[in-house]
Order: C-alpha cells, then structure tokens, then sequence
C-alpha cells in the first residue's frame, strides 16, 4: 500500500484536499468535466446548498479517465464524503473491499425503493443498497430518416427486417452500420443487445457474472448472428482505427445509414449537421420471439465512501439527489433520463422515446464492460474487436475468452 | 594527503577524526542527497515490484501470497507473448535510427548558408512531445482523410489502415518513433562530429582517402562514443517505448501493437485493470530484459575505460 501511495502525488494532493472538512461541511470528488455534465453538477450543487443553508460543499472535479484512478487511491488514503461512480458490477470491487457505505436507509427513509425502482437491482448487492441513481440514457438505432425514405426502407423491427434493409442500402452504396471500434466499448454494445435479443437478459446476467462459459453454444449463437452482418460487410471498413466520434461523419455525410449508440451521441450527429428531422431512434430489433425485451441503460450514480467524515450531511446530500424535483432539474440540464419515475422526463424526441422504451423493459442492463468485472470486459471487448475485424477467427477468440473467465472467475 | 586548510583560516576548532578522513568523507556527503533519493525512489521500488509480483492483489484489499502463481500465468498469456515479440521487433528497427541519425548528421556537417535553419528543422521532432508525434502519425495513417492512406489508394487503389491492420500496426508505429530517435542520434553525431581532429582528416585525404574509405576509417572510429551513447538510448528507448503504443493504438486492434510496458500498464493501472501482482511481475520481466542490455553496456564501458 505504501508503494502506491508513494507512487502518485495524486492522492496526495487529494489528502490535502480533505483533511480540511469539519461538520457542516461535504466534500464531492466527482468526474463532471466535459462542459454539459459540469454546468449540471454546479447547478445541483447550488441548488443544494440553498436548501442546507448549514452545509458546504467542497467540490473536486476531475477529468474522466484519471477519475477512475484516482478514485482508488482517494478512497483508501483520505476519503471525500460522496464519490460519483457507476452502478452495477462496477461498484461491487469497492463495496466487497468495504470501502463504500451502505445506504439503505437513505432508500427505505425517502421511499425510494418503489420511485428508483428500475435501478434498484443495480444498486444492490448482499441485499444492501450501495449508492444513488440519478440519470441513465438508453441505447438504440439511431438512423437516417431522409436516407430510408428515399430507399423506401420502413424501420426494422426482426431481425429478418433488419438484414432486408441492410441488403437493400448495400446495394445502393451505402454502408447500412457506421462504428468506431478503437476504443473497443463501442463493440460492446453490438454483443449485449445481440446477446439480449438471442438469448434474453437472464443469460446475459449470467454471463457477465461469468456463470457460463464463452464455448456455450449460446454465446456462439451471438456471433452466428452478429456474424452475419461482419461477413456481409455490413459494417463500415477499418473502424478499428476510429473512435466513436470519427465514425460519426460517416453517418452524416449519407456514407452509412445507422448506429448503434448510446443517446449521448444524438449531441455529437446535430454537431455534425444532421437536422433532427433527420435523425430516427429504433428500437434494436427482435431476433429470438418471445424473448422478455431488456435495453441497456447504463445508470451513473453517487456513493458515500466508508471512510467519509461527514456521513450524515453526506446522507442528506445522497437523499436530495434522489427526490423528483432534483433529477428532473438535473437531467433536463444533463439531457438525459431521470431515474426517479415520478421525475419529468425532458422535453426531447429522442429522450421521449427511450423513456417509452426504457419503461417498457423487461429489465435494464448496465452495459457489458460495467455488468462484467473490469478484467473480463477488456478481454471480452478485445474479442469481439478481432471477431468484428476477423470474424474467422471466432472459435480461438472464445477459446481464449473462456481462459480469461476461468481466471477471472474463480 | 596535504590539508587543504590553512592553519590561519581554520579558526573554528575542528573534530580531529573529520581533520583526518576529510578527503574521504567529502566526496560521499556531497554524494549523500543523491544516493538517497536513488534508494528511496529507485532502488526500494524495485525490491517492492518484485514483492508485489507475487502476490494477488486489486491495490485496495489483501494482498495474498500466490508465489510464482503470476509468472505461471504470464508463460500462459497469449499477449505476452505478443507483447515480446513487439519488444523485440522495436529493439531490432529502432537501432535504425543510429545510422540515419549519421546520415543526417553527415549531411548537415556543412559550411553552406542557413545551415542552423536547416540543423534546427532536422532536429525539431526531438523536441515535441511524444504525445504530439503519436497524433501526428494518427492523423496521417488515419483512414479515408490520413495523407498516408490517400497515398496509398492513390497508388495501390485500396487504402491501407495502418493503425487498424494487425499486420502493419507495430511497424506504423515505430516509424513513427524513429521520426524523433533519429534526430536524436543525429544530434549525438553533430556533437561528434565536432569534435574529429582535422589533422587526421587532412593527413587522410593527403594519403589519398576520400568518400567512403574516408567515412569508414578515419571518421567512423573517432565517432566510437557518440555511437554507443546513441546505442544505449536507442536500446534502453526500445524497451520502454510507450507512450507511442498509448496514444496511438491503445495497444489494438485486438492487442497486436502491445508491448511490454503498456501490458504492465494497462494490467496494473488502466481502467480495467487494476492487477497489481501481474502487472508487477511483466514489470520485473521487463526489468530482467533491460538488466541484461544494462550490463552488456556497462561492462563495455568499463573495457574501454580500462584500456584508454
């Protein structure tokens, strides 16, 4: 331990942050740096602090990707009071090291048990709530309108459907599937709704939690389908050399027709200088009948460390972010979906029908690299990259995938 | 042993045992900071990894005792040997800096006008970060607007992805490295160069050398320290290229650009690692493999002092 802390000023710098806090005052470490997130967290902040006029709040916002070191090294040298985190498996190496709070009690005080209901098994573990939700978005198809209408393509809804459009936009020239796989997560969201339309969500529970083996011939199911489109060159050429956002201009400028993205991305198409009348949201389609319909919707979400001086304010901080009036606020400024469903969702086409689809959902998924455990995930997404480039390689990539599960899993 | 103290100067009365070792001590006091920090910062670290390398621990709970456990699984890592195999193709094209360094330094050892704008250009790459020459590359191997992949449609009709293709991506990225290598070794020959006897050179050319035979021996051997500076940056500059494989390629598509030290780091630190012990032990094999170039070079050294 006393290597790591050596190791990085960071946390350090950190301690030096919060040796100061007393009573009446929190502090918040949080990763809210890109501009929108940011100007939320300054909203909710304020608002706060209006309301508990007796509480300070000291906020550190780091950037996104030194977060999730820093974290670690905040949490076991000189903790804040609330962390921002993710749902899910995400927490659970920080809830089993007992360096989270359980929080129960601020769920079952403020009823929120029934009002965050669909982000309560994400929140659970042992039994015990860990943290609070505040927003999710979901993911989807998003297409080109004007494009399907001049190829005279009605949204898919099966996935027969959907390999009929798919054809008929090759055939014109188009690429039907725009990605971007270099920062690998991007493929992790083919193989969970592939996965969730083949084999439904119970089965991708319990993959992710590494019940089953990679060399299932469920698993291979997946690829057959996802399979597929790889072969029929349904995808855009070398997106392993892209990220999300350089697969954008692809869709904007017609070259492909749909991605699957995360809502966040809709921002990034208007940016590009698609019109929203442009822009189609579909739900992904149905591949095996009869199969309950999960989505992913991958929820962000607040914790109180256990090493927290100030649990009590921190306590209130956790309940005042939970309450309607603050994720409606909170989420129209984020521009994405409250968890609270007696919360207003935002005034937003694309918002609107991912809040219809989400509430609509036999259950929610976190997404693959936050359901499974940190070393699974790079592993498997690393798979699916080389299967989405090579798919002939499929049976040494599960070969492989199931060494790293037997390790991982033990 | 004279005192260097004069009897007048001295007027405090000082300690007959430091009057006596003075000499002695002095160098190792002034040496003292310096030895310190190396143990503290170097040296315990180093003896920590390896600790570390063979335990099980995320770097929040137990750490718990698996012996040779990470080792064992590092033989049985397919990346790891990916990893190896990169490491050595860095070591072998990465010495190709020295001699295109020498080219360069040959051909900017000229009296001609404006040859200071000329050196300052050559050398620019060495100056930018790292981080600066891996997006450049990006840029330029990026496919459907990278110069790179425009050239090759242009010539080949089908654009090669270089950072996407499993076959090329190392190479890609190497060249990329030896943009500011190269300026590098060709600053340590300028220096070189400065440094040659004219006399010789003259009484060569009297001799009837020229070109080539001149080159080779005359000024080629008086270059001897400033190739083997440029050898051991180069060598040591291989083996912990990373910055490079983590701006570039993250290591991908699929880890085929990996190399030792973005393993070690991805395993211990990235996102989804957190792996302290597995990325300790790779650290410990890196180390191992940099020991042995180490040793080769110091023991080189000492040969050569010992015969000046």
């Amino acid at each position: 331990m006393t290597l790591f802390k050596s190791l990085s000023g960071l946390a350090l710098s950190v301690a030096l942050f919060s040796t100061a806090a007393f009573a009446g005052e929190i502090t918040i470490n949080s990763d809210h740096s890109d501009p929108v997130p940011k100007k939320a967290m300054e909203e909710l902040i304020a608002d706060f602090q209006k309301a508990n006029p007796d509480v300070t709040v000291k906020w550190n916002n780091f950037d996104h990707e030194g977060y999730k070191s820093a974290i670690r090294n905040f949490l076991t040298a000189d903790a804040p009071d609330v962390v921002a985190w993710y749902a899910g498996n995400r927490m659970e190496p920080f809830v089993k090291a007992g360096l989270f709070e359980d929080v129960t009690d601020v769920w079952t005080a403020n009823g929120l048990d029934e009002q965050l209901k669909s982000s309560a098994p994400s929140m659970t573990i042992d039994g015990k709530k860990w943290g609070m939700p505040y927003t999710y978005y979901q993911w989807g198809i998003y297409y080109r309108k004007d494009i399907f209408a001049e190829q005279g393509i009605t949204p898919p809804k099966t996935w027969a459907e959907l390999l009929a459009a798919s054809e008929k936009l090759k055939a014109a020239g188009i690429t039907p599937f725009t990605i971007g796989t270099k920062a690998l997560w991007p493929t992790g969201g083919w193989f969970d709704y592939l996965n969730l339309r083949v084999n439904g969500y119970e089965f991708h529970m319990e993959l992710t939690s590494g019940k089953v083996p990679y060399t299932d011939p469920r698993v291979k199911a997946v690829f057959e389908k996802w399979g597929e489109l790889v072969k029929a060159g349904y995808f855009i050429d070398n997106h392993a050399a892209i990220d999300w956002q350089d697969a954008v201009p692809q869709l904007v400028q017609g070259k492909a027709a749909m991605y699957l993205m995360g809502n966040f991305a809709v921002a990034t198409f208007k940016e590009g200088g698609l019109k929203e009348e442009q822009i189609g949201f579909l739900q992904f389609p149905e591949i095996t009948p009869g199969i309950p319909v999960a989505e992913e919707a991958p929820t962000d979400t607040f914790h109180i460390p256990s090493g927290a001086k100030n649990k009590e304010d921190a306590k209130k901080f956790l309940a005042y972010l939970a309450s309607p009036a603050v994720q409606t606020k909170m989420n129209a400024t984020l521009g994405q979906l409250p968890v609270n469903n007696t919360a207003e969702k935002p005034k937003d086409v694309f918002l609107d029908a991912g809040f219809t689809m989400l509430s609509n959902a036999h259950a929610l998924a976190q997404f693959y690299d936050r359901d499974a455990q940190a070393e699974m995930a790079k592993a498997g997404m690393e798979g699916f990259q080389e299967f989405m480039v090579k798919p002939d390689n499929l049976d040494r990539i599960l070969e492989r995938l199931e060494k790293v599960r037997a390790r991982v899993y033990k | 042993m004279s005192n260097a103290v004069s009897p007048q100067s001295s007027v405090r009365p000082s300690s007959g045992f430091w009057k006596k070792n003075q000499q002695t001590l002095a160098p190792w006091l002034f040496l003292a900071p310096g030895m310190l920090m190396f143990v503290i910062y170097v040296l315990v670290p180093i003896f920590q990894s390896i600790w570390i390398s063979f335990h099980d621990w995320d770097g929040l709970g137990e750490q718990v005792w698996i012996g040779f456990g990470n080792y064992a699984e590092l033989l049985d890592d397919d990346t790891f040997y990916v990893a190896l195999k990169n490491n050595l193709i860095w070591l072998v094209l990465y010495l190709l800096s020295i001699p295109a360094g020498l080219a360069a330094a040959l051909f900017l050892n000229q009296t001609v006008a404006g040859i200071r704008l000329y050196k300052s250009l050559f050398f620019f790459p060495f100056v930018i970060s790292q981080v600066v020459v891996g997006l450049m590359f990006t840029w330029f191997y990026a496919p459907d607007f990278g110069l790179f992949s425009k050239l090759t449609e242009w010539l080949t009709g089908e654009q090669i992805a270089v950072l996407a293709d499993e076959r090329f991506v190392t190479y890609g990225i190497i060249v990329a490295g030896l943009w500011p290598q190269t300026a590098y070794c060709m600053i340590l020959y300028l220096t070189g160069l400065n440094n040659i006897n004219p006399e010789q050179v003259e009484a060569a050319r009297m001799d009837g050398a020229k070109g080539f035979k001149l080159l080779w021996n005359i000024i080629l051997p008086q270059l001897g320290p400033a190739t083997f500076i440029a050898m051991v940056v180069t060598v040591i500059g291989s083996l912990r290229s990373f910055d490079l494989v983590s701006v570039m390629t993250a290591g991908g598509p699929y880890g085929s650009s990996q190399v030792l030290s973005y393993f070690m780091y991805e395993q211990a630190l990235s996102e989804y690692g957190f792996r302290m012990g597995y990325g300790a032990a790779i650290a410990v094999v890196l180390f191992l493999i940099m020991m042995v170039f180490i040793s080769l070079f110091i023991v080189r050294m000492l040969r050569q002092e010992r015969n000046a």
